[in-house]
């Protein structure tokens, strides 16, 4: 449980300026993160059943996105990286 | 009346936190949209202001703590657990990145100084946030604006057509509000 000390209204102030809002464009890039997953779906289910589909994925992770018309950022091919090994 | 019901006429629902995890764990990407804002300055603030990282350090430690977070909620055993859970998962991102910049080998504590405090002081803003979320709109823009967004009382007004003579006095009684709303909360959680 949160301990909540007494507050005035300076010391709220003081607080409230403690979390300043993140750049728009990293929570823009994070509320997408489930439709980047679902890109990344039927790549990973392909990997699953064909075993020298999952070696080239691993080979070259960027080639493989993009034979799959998905733009190949780097957060997507570390995403991608860490399914197949949490796949293996 | 259900909640769907409440929704369905139009009215805001604040889920909590527990209520969220559950809707993002069916796959309801509005729901994660809704948990990234909820939770979006606190893990910004941990690589920045707790860890210290540089800008372009906190964004990728920001991604990969939404990605494992997205990747990992079924694992969370108690929902309403996901702001430590979070914390900690950002807080070992950010460790990791501290050690993968570092150019000796670093033991198995990285040292950060006054983390545990900065942590706490985080927490208790989140907090402060939490009851700021129950107040009405306008108190929440208003003192968003002028705390946590440093906006000047100008640039306050002209975004909300306000005098610039009248953001003071309104910032007050924001203020009071949320004072008696957090001694609510105090009598709420105080032992018996």
């Amino acid at each position: 449980m949160t301990t909540v000390a007494a507050y005035d209204e300076e010391r709220l102030g003081e607080i409230l300026s403690a979390l300043p809002p993140a750049p728009e464009v990293w929570v823009g890039a994070a509320r997408d993160i489930p439709l980047r997953e679902q890109e990344i779906d039927p790549i990973v289910e392909r990997a699953d059943a064909d075993e020298d589909y999952r070696r080239r994925v691993i080979e070259d992770p960027a080639a493989a996105l993009e034979e799959a018309d998905v733009v190949a950022h780097v957060d997507t091919i570390e995403i991608l990286k860490r399914r197949l090994d949490a796949d293996k | 009346m259900g909640m769907d019901a409440v929704e369905a006429m139009g009215l805001r629902v604040e889920l909590t936190d527990a209520q969220l995890v559950a809707r993002c764990r069916t796959g309801d990407h509005q729901a994660w949209a809704e948990l990234v804002d909820r939770f979006s300055r606190y893990v910004y603030a941990i690589a920045v202001q707790a860890f210290k990282l540089p800008e372009h350090d906190a964004e990728d430690v920001f991604q990969e703590a939404f990605t494992r977070a997205y990747e990992n909620l079924h694992k969370l055993r108690d929902d309403e657990a996901i702001r430590p859970w979070l914390a900690q998962l950002t807080r070992r991102l950010c460790i990791d990145r501290l050690r993968a910049g570092s150019a000796e080998q670093l033991e198995d504590e990285v040292e950060i100084p006054d983390l545990e405090d900065t942590m706490a002081r985080l927490d208790e803003s989140m907090t402060v946030h939490d009851a700021l979320a129950t107040l009405p709109d306008n108190c929440q823009e208003i003192l968003d604006r002028f705390f946590a967004r440093d906006e000047s009382y100008r640039t306050i007004g002209d975004a909300l057509d306000l005098p610039s003579g009248t953001i003071a006095s309104r910032i007050s009684r924001c203020l009071t509000r949320l004072r008696v709303e957090m001694e609510g909360r105090n009598l709420g959680t105080s032992p018996s």
